[in-house]
């Protein structure tokens, strides 16, 4: 608890250093990972962060230092040939992409854990640390790191948001951008370098194996949210810098616990409410839209029913509910439902089991069954489809008939002579 | 009609040739087109008619010729060349609204780095309501029907106000309400003497839309007014590889007994 509070009170320098540069590392993977998931390159980031590990390895063996820079360029010569070496396989042998990321990252990152088991027994092996870029540790950062860190995903930030306009019709519409002056290859090579830049310096806090989660999970995440590009960025970029934090925080509560999983399991987080949750796109809100038109259906196909049913009973206005359950196909407790909520909406008068229409029922009603009509017409006589087959295909269309396509429908029969006023079904109704 | 430039050949193309991985896709191609005209591309399947539209472009790199606009190199003219790509060219789900991506057709005019302003969005509004479209300004273009993606794509290159206008295959999967809208338009470009290139599949509709026609398979086969070359001759040399083949099948089963049926 008192770890908490301690925490919380950003008292120690070191974890407000770390704190801001995950935040500032959070939020350039969110935005960087925006545009590799559109542009539908998200493995590559991965393959890059895997293949970065026999770099980081080499960096150390080469010069013995414990200074990052070593190893951050040994990380991006290997992540940027494995890169070279993807592309090579594609363009000339026969693999495609997908295997030449699968083949790639897993012959690099091998190579890696074979070197770093050889580090391990060297005698200064022990204190390389290098272990901690398989999972991350961002406690572990020295200042300078953290400085590092925060500048790039400063820059990175700054690039994306001055090109915008650039970035974005690149990964929407290249050969347009090159229509209009732009060069494309150069722009597709700074975007690449932005997401080697961004990978190579989350190494330490999230390492190797993870990198790629902490690119596409808060844009992925933030997909569900919005249809505009601005606020997918912005939210991924918040995304991201929450996981930072969270993987932070928990990483000072107890020190031998990864940061990089932790940041990435509160980014999954974050993207599992959101696939939940999300208005419109959401699991939640779809579903609630299924049952709210499922409802809206079958109060319609009640009203229908009800005026049918008054067409084979002239004079008749009382309604038994009974005999409506056999022609809609439902059970009599759903009709009864049905029956409740149009009631509730003024539509139907209903008491023990009979129904009556108002004149606002009646009047949607009509509506219903001459948008059915219509549609049945029209397709017996005009699509020349059979007989037996229209009624289906009517009872889900009736619904969904827009005004203009009513009125179109209606100049269309009224050339074949029939009174769309009054019209009459093509097929006996169900009693 | 007072002609815009001192050179009057909106396109001049020369001795061009165009290779896909090594494999040459347009042959040695001339062309001179004129201006203020609406030109049909036709020819079969593979006959390079989108190569055409991208090498003049500069989009496809060329293994010989060149290409002039008005006298000058494409990419000093650039700003007078519009661009309507195949609406298949993209992926529709991308998160951007119509009214963004007509002012896409500004960023030339633009530049590095500066966003469009109020004018560029004012100049975007009307472009689309040339096109019918200002209602959808706002709107997702996941959302549009084929018809409608076609309009915003040509209200984007309107934008610009080219003097010259490439245009592949937009009356492809279009209804017929939108086709109409787009002959009209483009009867409005050629009214203010705007040259047209146009890729088109169907030759039905040649004699009505088209002045001037070019017969494309690998290479030229006719470029000239459609009332002088759009002819049975020329195509038969145009679609003729396909049709060859077809003739010496049904020759061969004619020859071997008929379809096997009795």
């Amino acid at each position: 608890m008192d770890e908490v509070l301690r925490f919380l009170s950003l008292a120690d320098a070191n974890v407000r250093f770390v704190l801001a540069g995950s935040i500032l590392l959070g939020s350039a993977s969110g935005v960087v990972g925006v545009f590799t998931l559109l542009r539908r390159r998200s493995l590559l980031g991965d393959a890059l962060a895997h293949a970065a590990l026999p770099g980081v390895a080499l960096g150390f063996m080469l010069t013995l230092s414990k200074s990052i820079v070593p190893l951050l360029i040994g990380a991006s010569a290997a992540g940027i040939l494995g890169v070279l070496a993807i592309t090579a396989m594609v363009k000339t042998g026969r693999i495609r992409e997908d295997a030449a990321i699968g083949i790639t990252l897993s012959v690099f990152f091998g190579i890696g854990i074979v070197l770093l088991t050889f580090i391990q027994r060297l005698p200064s092996g022990n204190q390389s640390g290098l272990d901690k870029f398989l999972f991350g540790q961002a406690a572990a950062m020295l200042p300078q790191d953290v400085q590092l860190m925060s500048i790039v995903s400063v820059v990175t930030l700054i690039t994306i948001t001055l090109l915008y306009k650039e970035f974005r019709l690149l990964v929407f519409d290249a050969n347009y951008l090159a229509a209009q002056g732009f060069p494309v290859t150069l722009l597709d090579i700074l975007l690449m370098f932005l997401v080697v830049l961004v990978v190579m310096i989350g190494l330490q806090a999230v390492g190797v194996v993870l990198m790629a989660a902490l690119l596409i999970t808060p844009a992925a995440g933030a997909r569900f949210w919005s249809d505009d590009l601005k606020i997918m960025l912005l939210l991924a970029a918040l995304f991201g810098a929450v996981s930072g934090v969270l993987g932070v925080f928990f990483s000072s509560l107890a020190p031998r616990i990864p940061t990089g999983p932790v940041m990435v399991l509160a980014a999954t987080l974050l993207f599992a409410l959101s696939a939940v949750f999300a208005p419109r796109r959401g699991l939640l809100a779809r579903r609630m839209r299924q049952i709210q038109t499922g409802r809206r259906t079958a109060q319609e196909h009640l009203l229908r029913a009800s005026l049918e049913w008054m067409e084979l009973n002239p004079g008749a206005v009382r309604i038994p509910l009974d005999a409506l359950a056999g022609p809609l196909g439902v059970p009599l407790s759903a009709v009864e439902r049905t029956a409740a909520a149009l009631s509730k909406k003024g539509d139907i008068h209903f008491t023990n089991r009979n129904a009556q229409l108002t004149a606002a029922g009646k009047d949607k009603a009509l509506a219903i069954l001459k948008s059915h009509r219509l549609w049945e017409y029209y397709l017996l006589h005009r699509m020349a489809l059979k007989q037996d087959h229209v009624h289906r295909d009517a009872d889900q269309i009736e619904h969904i008939l827009s005004p203009d396509v009513i009125e179109r429908l209606e100049k269309l029969l009224q050339e074949d002579g029939v009174d769309v006023e009054n019209i009459t079904s093509v097929h006996p109704v169900a009693g | 009609m007072e002609t815009l430039h001192k050179n009057k050949i909106p396109i001049e193309v020369h001795d061009m040739t165009v290779a896909y991985h090594k494999k040459p896709v347009l042959w040695d191609v001339d062309l001179i087109l004129p201006e203020g005209e609406l030109i049909g591309i036709i020819g079969p399947n593979g006959a390079g008619k989108s190569t055409l539209i991208k090498a003049i472009l500069g989009l496809i790199p060329k293994a010989s010729g060149w290409v002039k606009i008005y006298g000058d190199t494409f990419e000093r003219m650039r700003t007078l060349v519009g661009y309507v790509p195949q609406k298949e060219s993209v992926d529709w789900d991308f998160p951007v609204n119509v009214l963004d991506v007509v002012l896409m057709g500004l960023y030339g005019r633009l530049g590095w780095i500066r966003r469009p302003g109020k004018r560029d969005v004012g100049l975007a509004l009307e472009s689309l309501k040339r096109v019918g479209m200002e209602e959808y300004a706002s709107r997702q273009i996941s959302q549009l029907s084929g018809g409608q993606q076609q309009r915003v794509f040509l209200a984007r290159a309107l934008v610009q106000d080219a003097q010259i206008y490439l245009m592949d295959e937009p009356f492809a999967g279009v209804d017929a309400a939108t086709e109409t809208a787009i002959i009209d338009l483009l009867n409005e470009l050629k009214s203010r003497n705007r040259t047209v290139l146009v890729v088109h599949h169907d030759l039905e509709t040649i004699n009505e839309y088209f002045d001037h026609l070019i017969m494309l398979n690998m290479r030229v086969i006719a470029c000239g007014p459609v009332k002088e070359v759009f002819h049975r001759e020329n195509l038969q040399r145009t679609y003729g590889g396909k049709l060859t083949i077809l003739t010496e099948a049904a020759e061969k089963i004619g020859r071997e007994g008929g379809v096997i049926s009795n």
